[in-house]
């Protein structure tokens, strides 16, 4: 695949340009287009099978697409690494369910996270420095757990370890944080308290957040992608989309 | 509770392992004590330890070694190998191969070069693949390469084309299969299916010899303790929580930028050569190796060991090993033909009732007893999915 030059001007953090994926001649991604630029926050919303997960699965290595473009930082092309290492190039991602290391501690699931030291060496050699330990006792404080440091991740609540999973995408230290469903089996509590900290994280990080939660969307207060049938259906602030004719029809109507 | 990033490499070694260091503790006591109870004391002695017991009790330590690779790739990073038992019937041919040249001019036919079989073959010379083998140090080389390289090549493509599950379990007893076919042929050069036996001596010392024998057990423990502490440094490196990580959750292990591949190759050369390792110490003792070291059944019967014993603590792989084993020793000379059922019996009653092992199951009966120190950091069964 050939890297396509931009067609905006703008500098992007993310970049994908008609961007298809089929399974088996079925179009989960049709021709999508979507930009973000650096320090944005943007929410996605669209129905089941809109094609949600799958366009994190390309972003991130996991599928290949068929066509299109994707840039990272405007001249990274995504499509030609794998999932390790499209983790080490700076683009964190959570999954829908979340998915910790059940038989770890919260705080060795975070010490793993931390950035750098991915080879099979340094991992063996591995040694827990003062300064480790205070990023992991920062992030600890923000996801409002230390007291729990040293249980089980597997003990915990839901909710807490969709948090955990957060706080290890801020271990990797990632620019571009791809967050697929967040708030699903949280409390309306934690789902404010998930949606205060996102706003602080869109202060150094790109957000790209998948929900379906609309008090959440509301919450985060910034520009709204609605994805439909693998391609864009609209794309504005929260109230404009929610006008919008066709989205109504498609989506908010149902 | 969590000691796991607490202290050097010594302190996580040794200080944090309280159910390791009373293993080590028995396993050097015994290394020690069979040796000289055979030695010193006289044959009428209680105390002493007849040398046919004493290599009873070798093969089962060989056997803890292996059963000791096997957890470490299956109990932490949860590669089910149905094929383990191939890398240690290729550190056992290393080591056969040795002895087989150490016999010289003694065999049969009296050929200084040839081992007999190849003589009866009628081959003239010794194939390249032969040559070398009559120095001890490059059959110790051998015992590490041969199954470390198999491994190195096996992995490298199953791992990369992310052959998990099932599959992988399913090809690694194809590849010990495949083995065992190729071991049988007599034109492969090792004997066929008569394998490699007849052994005089190894480093100029009789095999016959109690003294000999002694040396045998103690190396046998010593590789023992030693494969146990390999493993565990692995273990308690954040490695080792890496390979966690792959076993409970593979793609947020390579989402957080871990190669797995990379992670499960190194761990499974490793264990490899582990297994080499205890397949060469047990070929002197037993005085024989055979094709039949590579037959499925074997490489099932290691996960079973391990099993019972207890997954992912590695000291319940060794606790396994040797109850399994003796419990085979009993049960063939009692009745032969039942012990297959019986074996099979233990592994569903395992899998139902004790999915942790005998490991677990005492932890769990400390646990109720509420003695102090119960469920402490160094008795978590670490890794217990
Ligand atoms: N690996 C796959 N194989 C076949 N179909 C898939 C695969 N992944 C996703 N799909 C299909 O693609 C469509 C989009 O799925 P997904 O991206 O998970 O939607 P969303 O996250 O928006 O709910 C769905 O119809 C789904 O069934
Ligand atoms: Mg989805």
């Amino acid at each position: 695949m050939s890297i396509q030059a931009k067609h905006i001007e703008q500098p992007t953090v993310l970049y994908l340009n008609g961007v298809s994926v089929s399974f088996d001649g079925f179009k989960a991604l049709n021709s999508l287009s979507l930009y973000i630029a650096p320090g944005e926050m943007r929410a996605i919303i669209g129905p089941n099978g809109a094609g949600k997960t799958t366009m994190m699965d390309v972003i991130t290595g996991k599928t290949k697409p068929d066509e299109g473009t994707i840039l990272f930082k405007d001249e990274i092309d995504l499509t030609k690494y794998d999932e390790a290492a499209v983790a080490n190039l700076g683009v964190g991602r959570k999954f829908q369910k979340p998915s910790v290391i059940e038989s770890l501690t919260v705080f060795e699931n975070l010490e793993m996270s931390l950035k750098g030291g991915r080879s099979v060496w340094a991992a063996l050699n591995h040694r827990l420095t003062a300064e480790k330990k205070a990023k992991i006792d920062e992030i600890l404080t923000m996801i409002d757990m230390t007291g729990r440091a040293h249980d089980m991740a597997g003990s915990l609540s839901h909710g807490q370890k969709q948090w955990l999973e957060i706080g290890m995408l801020l271990g990797q230290e990632p620019q571009l944080l791809l967050i697929d469903e967040p708030a699903a089996g949280m409390t309306d509590e934690e789902t404010m308290k998930t949606a205060e900290l996102f706003k602080m994280l869109a202060k150094k990080h790109s957000l790209m957040v998948v929900e379906h939660d609309m008090d959440f969307i509301e919450a985060l207060d910034c520009k709204v992608t609605v994805l439909c049938e693998g391609s864009v259906l609209a794309e504005g602030s929260l109230a404009a989309v929610k006008a919008n004719q066709k989205v109504i029809e498609t989506y908010l109507g149902r | 509770m969590n000691d796991s990033f607490k202290g050097g490499p010594l302190t996580r070694l040794i200080m944090n392992d309280q159910a390791g260091r009373r293993l080590l503790g028995v396993l050097l006591a015994i290394s020690i004590l069979v040796p000289l109870s055979n030695l010193l004391m006289p044959e009428g002695s209680i105390l002493h330890v007849s040398t046919f017991t004493m290599t009873l009790l070798g093969k089962y330590l060989c056997y803890a070694l292996l059963a000791v690779a096997v957890d470490l790739i299956w109990g932490y990073c949860g590669i089910l190998s149905l094929g383990h038992g191939a890398f240690f019937a290729l550190g056992g041919y290393a080591m056969g191969m040795y002895l087989m040249r150490q016999i010289g001019d003694r065999g049969v036919y009296a050929n200084p070069e040839l081992p007999d079989f190849m003589v009866f073959l009628n081959w003239t010379e010794l194939p390249w693949y032969w040559y070398g083998f009559d120095q001890f140090w490059f059959a110790m080389v051998m015992v590490l390469a041969a199954p470390g390289i198999l491994a190195f090549v096996f992995g490298a493509l199953a791992f990369r084309s992310r052959v998990t599950g099932v599959y992988l379990s399913i090809i690694t007893q194809a590849l010990t299969y495949a083995l065992l076919l190729a071991f049988f042929r007599n034109d492969m050069g090792f004997g066929g299916n008569n394998g490699l036996t007849d052994f005089k001596d190894i480093l100029g010392f009789d095999l016959q010899a109690d003294t000999t024998r002694a040396a045998l057990f103690f190396s046998s423990g010593l590789a023992l303790m030693m494969g146990y502490l390999i493993s565990r440094y692995i273990v308690t490196s954040k490695l080792g929580r890496v390979l966690v990580a792959i076993r409970d959750s593979e793609s947020r292990a390579r989402f957080m930028g871990y190669r797995v591949e990379h992670y499960k190759l190194f761990v499974f050369v490793v264990s490899a050569m582990l297994a080499g390792v205890a397949g060469a110490l047990y070929v002197p003792q037993v005085g024989i190796i055979n094709p039949g070291e590579f037959s499925p059944i074997n490489s099932i019967e290691i996960i079973i060991w391990v099993a019972v014993g207890g997954r992912g603590t590695l000291f319940g792989a060794v606790i396994g090993a040797i109850l399994v084993n003796y419990a085979k020793t009993y049960f063939t000379g009692a009745f032969a033909e039942l012990w297959l059922f019986l074996l099979g019996g233990l592994f569903v009653l395992t899998t139902l009732y004790l999915p942790k092992g005998v490991v677990g199951l005492w932890a769990q009966i400390k646990g109720k007893m509420g003695g102090p120190g119960s469920g402490s950091g160094s008795e978590k069964a670490e890794g217990q999915a």
